[in-house]
């Protein structure tokens, strides 16, 4: 039990402090897991309150993050370890992340939109009069032209500040000499500001100042729903990161410390314990143990390792405590040659261009040739150029683009919400378009279709509960699993743990052995990865075999995609007897075995030749490659960070079904954002020519536009409503 | 009918002022990061404990 002292061995987690807001001090961010109710909150910040050293514990339950305030004699260990008898599991967050989180953009688009909404609110309080002037009622020159002017003194200072974030965009976009959605934007409400003025000093009839700051009002929900959905996926994403390989033990002169990744530099001692993953390539000076590749290289049988050998990053320690000499930086890790290839992928996918983007490449010259011919029409049918003007604006505000800026993000936001709610999480917008295309899906093999975890071969109770003493001692995965299926149980009294070997103890009295073959004195039998051999003094040796089982919903989840008329494949690196089991068990036809991460994403890309749109499932290093290349990836949350970063959609839990549902509701949210496309199309042809013709007045305008955009934003929150 | 219509001058500028208030306070809101936990500060209300008021630690 040597091994549970070194588990509690204080550790330094100063590289994990900021500076607090007053002085002497400090703040550690912690990512908290497991914490959903008022309860939790109120358990974990008590109890981490109550601690010697804190000021303060607040937990952001929506982010799941716990910011503590430490003062003399405060240790980040210390609160880490009352969390963990809380039953919170919890790990350090990156200072430099927890500062950028602040989230600048975000605050700022929600003043704009808070302004706009003021603008618009206010500058129609003083339409009302003048349309009611527009329908024959009382309301003299006088007091029209005042309510212009009141109109114009709210509107058009609101109008100004809310679209700055058009401005912007549409100004960095041609600068580049380009024209994104946010220059017909930013033409319109700049013509309609001027235009209203000039109506407002020669005391016309059409002020348009109510209007323009509406179509902001209605812009910027799309534009703030669309930088939440952002958002959230991003920090859900760094989450995932921190949960991960957050921190690497390097034994200094003064003892342990734990270090973020990016500190760890080449020569650096590194302690490794069982149940951690090493975290950069290194060389072993002391320790034996078994590596659990499988994230790495698909191969489900563990690694014996020993003193002098080379270890890669991402591999999962098993049993023994390892003494690592790190012989690379992070950066230069196993990891980074396929974070390369990664980068590549990512680049061919930045060129898929978005639905709205492709509408708006559509609508731009579509609708300034119109607005450009009335004007140049009207003229020279003799209406004269202030009343062709007039309409020539007014066809740019009645085709407002309210439908385009707020169908889509609308949709989408909807449905990664319904996804999320699932367990799926999605990274972007756009990993949902490309996900609603594709007809070819890709399956890795290991802990894509199986759990990725061994399970025992036709389970005997009897021998099960022999075994599960010593089982229970280990975190080895075979003994794992071997004690999941036994109830609870007495432990083996002296157990004591060979790494890489087997487990001995006693058991009511006798001598018992469980481990390998050799361990156990089976003498002649082939050594095999995958099976335990139990031995008990007087009693006849029992063998258990293990295997990786398919994930419970498999096969079923094979047989929805293709009933939803995706053909499949398996491309595995794993060995071919494995690899050819899981296929005929799925029923899947197509596989291939012992493939090299870049030869996947050859055949990735060799499919994409081919005219396929491909769904690749992956969650191992030697799937991130593919990953990036594919038209959309999806990867579970056991995943490596890697794969993790390389996939669009991440979804949780044991099942595969989450795989169907969100090919389900990306398809459902394509034919909401398309029904909607399709509306904003019907709505500006009859509007468009109605502008042209005169028919249109700041009123109807008003309604118009409104109308549209209420419209296309209900349609959204029919995403995913009814179970297909 | 004039004075009426005097009465505009007051109104007017009153509404807004009235509405400007309401952006200030949204103002203030944001900038006291009202909106960065709205799970918790729903959450927070069950909590008898007096000490546990909304705002940032």
């Amino acid at each position: 039990m040597a091994m549970t002292a070194a588990h509690a061995a204080p550790q330094d987690y100063s590289a994990f402090l900021r500076a607090g807001d007053t002085d002497g001090e400090q703040t550690v961010d912690l990512l908290v897991q497991g914490a959903r109710c008022a309860a939790c909150m109120a358990k974990i910040e008590r109890g981490v309150g109550a601690l010697r050293g804190v000021t303060s514990a607040r937990l952001n339950l929506t982010t799941g993050k716990l910011s503590v305030g430490l003062a003399g004699g405060g240790d980040p260990a210390q609160v880490i370890g009352r969390l963990e008898e809380l039953g919170y599991r919890a790990t350090p967050f990156d200072p430099m992340q927890a500062i950028s989180q602040r989230d600048r953009e975000g605050r700022r688009l929600a003043m704009a939109l808070g302004v706009a909404a003021f603008g618009a609110g206010n500058a129609m309080m003083f339409s009302v009069p003048i349309w009611a002037g527009l329908f024959g009622q009382e309301l003299g020159p006088a007091t029209r032209t005042l309510m212009m002017w009141l109109s114009a003194a709210v509107g058009a200072p609101c109008a100004v500040y809310a679209g700055m974030p058009f401005f912007q965009s549409a100004w960095r976009s041609l600068r580049v000499g380009r024209a994104n959605m946010d220059v017909p934007i930013s033409i319109g409400v700049v013509l309609t500001l001027a235009i209203s003025f000039v109506e407002t000093v020669l005391r016309g009839r059409d002020a348009y100042f109510d209007a323009a700051v509406s179509l902001l009002f209605l812009l910027l929900i799309g534009r703030w729903l669309d930088h939440r959905l952002r958002a959230s996926a991003r920090s859900a994403a760094a989450d995932l990161l921190a949960m991960q390989a957050p921190a690497a033990t390097v034994i200094g002169q003064d003892g342990e410390r734990r270090v973020p990744l990016r500190e760890v530099s080449a020569g650096d001692l590194l302690l490794v314990r069982p149940g951690e993953r090493i975290p950069v390539d290194g060389r072993i000076e002391a320790g034996c143990s078994e590596l659990d590749n499988a994230l790495l290289t698909g191969e489900t049988a563990p690694l014996a390792v020993k003193g002098g050998d080379l270890c890669r990053s991402g591999g999962l320690n098993l049993t023994g405590v390892l003494t690592l000499r790190a012989a690379a930086r992070a950066e230069d890790s196993a990891v980074a040659a396929i974070a390369r290839l990664v980068e590549l992928g990512a680049q061919s996918r930045s060129r898929y261009v978005r639905w709205a983007d492709k509408a708006a490449a559509l609508y731009v010259p579509i609708v300034h040739t119109a607005a450009a011919a009335t004007f140049a029409l009207g003229w020279a049918v003799g209406l004269g150029p202030r009343e062709a003007l007039l309409r020539a604006v007014a066809v740019l505000i009645i085709t407002c683009p309210c439908a385009l800026g707020l169908a889509v993000p609308a949709v989408q936001v909807t449905a990664s919400a319904r996804l999320f709610r699932r367990g799926v999480l999605v990274k972007s917008g756009a990993a949902l378009e490309r996900l609603a295309e594709v007809d070819h899906v890709v399956f890795d093999k290991t802990g894509v279709l199986t759990e990725g975890r061994p399970r025992l071969v036709d389970p005997v109770a009897a021998e099960i509960a022999m075994a599960a003493p010593l089982a229970r001692a280990s975190s080895h995965p075979l003994a794992r699993a071997l004690a999941a299926h036994a109830g609870s149980v007495m432990l083996a009294d002296d157990v004591v743990e060979t790494p890489g070997q087997g487990l001995e103890g006693r058991i009511a009295g006798r001598l018992a052995r469980l481990g390998r073959a050799a361990f156990v004195g089976v003498a002649g039998a082939p050594s095999s990865e995958t099976e335990l051999w139990l031995a008990i003094e007087g009693e006849a040796k029992i063998r258990f075999v293990f295997e990786d089982g398919l994930r419970s919903d498999a096969v079923k989840v094979v047989e929805d995609l293709r009933r939803r008329g995706l053909t499949m494949e398996i491309l595995s690196g794993d060995t071919a007897g494995p690899v050819a089991r899981a296929a005929k068990a799925t029923g899947i036809e197509s596989w291939s075995a012992g493939l090299s991460p870049q030869e996947k994403a050859e055949r990735l890309a060799r499919r994409a030749g081919e005219g396929r749109r491909v769904l690749m499932v992956g969650d191992g290093l030697n799937d991130a490659a593919a990953l990036a290349v594919a038209h959309a990836a999806m990867a579970p949350g056991a995943a490596l960070d890697a794969s993790q970063n390389a996939a669009d959609l991440i979804f949780a839990g044991d099942r595969l079904a989450p795989v169907v549902e969100a090919l389900d509701i990306a398809r459902s949210a394509r034919g909401r954002a398309m029904e909607n496309f399709a509306f904003a199309a019907l709505y500006n042809a009859v509007a468009a020519p109605a502008a042209m013709l005169g028919f249109i007045n700041p009123f109807v305008a008003a309604l118009a536009m409104s109308g549209s955009s209420m419209v296309v934003t209900l349609n959204a929150l029919r995403t995913g409503w009814r179970r297909p | 009918m004039a004075a009426a219509v005097n009465i505009l001058i007051f109104l007017a500028p009153a509404s807004v002022f009235l509405a400007l208030i309401g952006l200030a306070a949204f103002w203030w809101t944001l900038g006291h990061g009202q909106y960065d936990d709205p799970q918790g500060d729903a959450s927070r209300i069950l909590l008898d404990d007096p000490s546990d008021r909304p705002g940032r630690p």
